[in-house]
């Protein structure tokens, strides 16, 4: 007994509460970003090395909008929108001409387009950090400590967006076309379903997920055109222990990973931190290939 | 090869290695150094190759072979005093062998999209150790050195001028090239192009692919790291920038507008980017990557031959 | 037999070539559908019958030849727009979304422009008097049904976008005898509805009852062509390229 409550007494609670609560927001935001690029995955086998830059432009747009108008609501629907149109529009330019083609070519082209955005971004904005006013200021009361009201509200908004997605997947009119198109595409084409443009509409909405998650991380951090890079590097991780193509294994995979990350920085710099996430890909990929929260292996 | 392409083809490579012999007396500093760096990054482009163009594995990871080479080499030149040339070549050779290794180990058991993504992890993740473990590698800062001279111990001693030194990278690169040249051509590079054309079926016939994927690996690995260790040589600095995955991405760049699978492809897109990067750069400085990456996504679109395959069907013509 | 009358030709294929790869699949067809006609295409395994329903359905380009629909040319036009202007098509193998319920099925092809809430009423409820065992599965997963359920929603399926004509790739394969009968009646039903029917089968006596006429192809060309009831009448022919 004396060993274990001396190791209980050790350990640091008010951090290991404040851990969890950042890491599962961090994780809904991660698993907002995963969504968008499990869901592209998924129905044309496109591996969208762009998606961290749409997420990064997303957050930039929403510094302009608020810059503007003084509004962080009107930031984050305009920012997704306009990213859903720019997303829409790449993917008619860059990647429809490479369909059929060998996959190596989407991703190639996604990190052309990647390099290209973040350039563009360094360009209009300077290498200065930009930062975006956090709507709700003001903390609550855990126990003994505070926590900032915003945080919880990144992590609801971000899990009212993906609830909202999967139920307009479900049960809207055209969540039948995506779900038809993602499991057989040639039989969706023999529907009548314009499968190119459900094509376009789903990397769309993938780019406008992944503006959303940048505009409400901005107030965290500052805006800066290589904030992408390291979510993309974690979003493809999650993609991967999650289950390629898998929506639910996504969201799970992206709280299990973002909770241990901030566990671990409890005791290690932060960007260090960053190499937990490195083991769980590997390990996943070493002993479950085919993702971790998946039921049954296939 | 027919007897008159190949009689045309090895004219043409001796035409091209004595221009580059001749051009140190040729052509200003800046310029002398730009060509040593075109050489360079092309065998680091060759060595890319010999994985993406041949054997059909995409692979964003050779920045940690070329970066552990670069940081091999400065851990035996900062280490050992008077530096000394081989053995900043021999340490830069086994850091990367030993990341090779590691590589190799998952090549065999992943394909295509994870094996590059896990590959890029990688990268990621040395460039993380190196970039916080400051006490070893520098951290942010990288470390410098002085450029060891070329020498013999016992017999004599050279120290490096920028032109002396672009005869040495020139020799070591050509080298490379040949050998690499006479390996793809070799059975054991067809057995790596058949797995790329079909991996199934070159198992089915027998061959056990694990063991050519490592062998590629590894053979990729070391001369990437070999380009690392030049480039510590020619620049006297090592720096995290290029574990990051970038420059295993620029590597992949230079692959494509050259055209894959060629291994002289390489070298010309390798020279091709640095050249639109130098020439852009004159007008938007550093943001060249604006231009340069539109032009890279056009010529994947339409030129996904690269220049040599665009080149050769225009020759044809 | 006389060649395509333009007024009641529906679909009409002429000298298509068609490759997989390097592998010349389609040496040169040519057939033809009339509105409201049963026409069935017989031949052994490999001979191209599939490949010739994906040229028309849009899902396979043709190095050569033309395809066309109600006299205008279709070649090269992509599938889902041939689905909207008549032409289903009901594969091999069914293909049915085995993660959608047999009414999201249904939907895939309801779900069109100009199609009122009552007419899509309809048509649901005439598919499911046809097929009572759907109805009973409307709400289960495509991919719970057995083989003969799943045939009936592939049919079905096809059915909701009205088509003028349906191509119907080796529907009784695999199929129970009491299945079998189920399809050759569906079949005539459509027959009934004027809907007309491109049909490749495996199952002679069943071509030759349901069809007007019947093509009959070997490597990749059509060799023989007549009327279904002189097929009735004298064999010889399916047994010299059927080797039944």
């Amino acid at each position: 007994m004396e060993p274990i409550s001396a190791i209980l007494h050790a350990l640091p609670w008010d951090q290991i509460l404040i851990q969890t609560l950042n890491g599962i927001v961090t994780g809904m935001i991660l698993a907002l970003v995963a969504s968008g690029l499990t869901l592209i995955f998924g129905i044309m086998d496109v591996v969208n090395f762009a998606h961290g830059e749409l997420f990064m432009l997303g957050a930039y747009i929403g510094v302009v909008v608020m810059a503007t108008s003084g509004s962080f609501w009107l930031a984050l629907v305009l920012s997704t929108l306009v990213v859903a149109i720019i997303g829409a529009a790449l993917q008619i330019t860059t990647l429809r001409p490479l369909l059929g083609r060998d996959p190596l070519t989407t991703i190639l082209a996604t990190f052309g387009i990647s390099l290209v955005l973040q350039n563009y971004a360094l360009w209009q904005f300077g290498p200065v950090a930009r930062k975006i006013q956090e709507p709700i200021t003001g903390r609550f009361s855990l126990f003994y400590l505070e926590y900032p009201w915003y945080r919880i509200v990144i992590a609801v908004l971000s899990g009212a967006i993906i609830g909202g997605f999967w139920l307009f997947l479900k049960y809207g009119t055209y969540g039948i076309w995506i779900r038809a198109t993602t499991q057989d595409r040639v039989m969706a084409q023999a529907m009548g379903i314009p499968v190119p443009w459900v094509h376009t509409a789903v990397f769309a909405i993938g780019a406008g997920m992944a503006a959303a998650s940048g505009v409400l991380f901005g107030p965290l951090v500052g805006v800066n055109h290589a904030m992408g890079i390291d979510w993309v590097l974690r979003a493809f991780i999650v993609v991967v222990v999650g289950g390629m193509g898998n929506l639910g294994g996504s969201i799970a995979a992206s709280i299990f990973i973002s909770l241990l990350e901030a566990y671990a920085s409890i005791w290690v710099d932060p960007a260090q931190a960053v190499i937990v996430s490195f083991v769980v890909l590997i390990l996943t990929l070493l002993f479950r290939p085919t993702g971790l929260f998946v039921p049954t292996p296939k | 090869m027919s007897k008159r392409s190949s009689y045309i083809y090895w004219t043409g490579f001796c035409v091209i290695v004595a221009l580059l012999i001749v051009e140190p007396f040729v052509l200003p500093e800046f310029w002398r150094r730009f060509v040593t760096e075109i050489l360079i990054w092309g065998l680091l482009a060759m060595s890319s190759d010999i994985l993406i163009g041949y054997t059909g594995m995409v692979s964003f990871g050779h920045s940690a072979f070329f970066g552990l080479g670069m940081y091999g080499a400065a851990a035996a030149l900062l280490s050992v005093a008077p530096p000394n040339l081989w053995l900043a070549i021999l340490y830069g050779l086994i850091g990367a062998a030993a990341v090779a290794l590691f590589v190799a180990y998952f090549s065999t058991r992943l394909r295509d999209i994870y094996f590059a993504i896990t590959t890029l992890i990688f990268s990621q993740i040395f460039y993380v150790i190196i970039f916080t473990w400051t006490e070893v590698t520098g951290g942010e800062n990288g470390l410098t050195f002085s450029r060891p001279a070329l020498a013999i111990p016992g017999l004599f001693s050279l120290p490096f001028t920028t032109s002396t030194l672009h005869w040495f990278v020139l020799a070591v690169v050509t080298a490379s090239y040949l050998i690499l040249r006479r390996i793809t051509q070799s059975p054991f590079g067809m057995v790596l192009q058949s797995i790329r054309e079909n991996e199934a079926r070159t198992r089915a016939i027998g061959y056990a692919v694990e063991r050519y994927k490592i062998v590629a690996v590894m053979l990729s690995g070391l001369f990437a790291g070999l380009a690392g260790v030049l480039y510590a040589i020619q620049n006297r600095f090592a720096a995290p920038d290029f574990v990051y995955f970038l420059v295993s991405g620029e590597a992949v760049i230079f692959n494509v507008m050259g055209g894959i699978g060629t291994l002289v492809g390489p070298i010309v897109g390798a020279a091709f980017y640095l050249l639109l990067r130098e020439g852009f750069s004159r007008f938007f400085t550093e943001f060249y990557l604006i231009p340069v990456g539109i032009i890279f996504i056009a010529m994947i679109i339409f030129m996904p031959q690269g220049l040599l395959g665009f080149m050769r069907r225009w020759l044809n013509q | 037999m006389t060649g395509a009358d333009a007024s009641s030709t529906l679909v009409e294929v002429e000298d298509i070539h068609t490759y997989y790869g390097k592998s010349h699949v389609l040496h040169g067809v040519s057939l033809w559908v009339g509105r409201g006609e049963v026409v069935g295409l017989l031949g052994r395994n490999g001979v191209g019958k599939s490949t010739t329903l994906k040229t028309i359905m849009g899902l396979v380009r043709p190095s050569q030849g033309r395809v066309r629909f109600e006299g205008g040319p279709i070649t090269g036009i992509p599938a889902h727009r041939l689905a909207r202007i008549g032409i289903a098509y009901v594969p091999e193998d069914r293909r049915i979304f085995r993660l959608l319920t047999v009414m999201e099925n249904l939907r895939t092809g309801l779900d069109r422009r100009g199609v009122s809430e009552a007419r899509k009423h309809e048509l649901t409820d005439k598919v499911f008097a046809y097929f009572p065992v759907l109805a009973e599965r409307r709400g289960q997963p495509g991919g719970t049904l057995s083989g003969g359920e799943q045939q009936m929603l592939a049919i079905a399926r096809a059915m909701m976008l009205e088509p003028k004509i349906i191509l119907l790739d080796e529907p009784t394969e695999g199929l129970m005898p009491r299945m079998v009968s189920q399809i050759r009646d569906i079949i005539e039903v459509l027959h009934r509805e004027g809907v007309a029917i491109l049909l490749v089968e495996q199952n002679v006596p069943l071509t030759l009852q349901a069809s007007q006429r019947i093509y009959i192809m070997e490597k990749g060309s059509v060799r023989h062509h007549c009327a279904a009831s002189e097929l009735r009448v004298d064999d010889t022919v399916i047994h010299q390229y059927l080797g039944v």
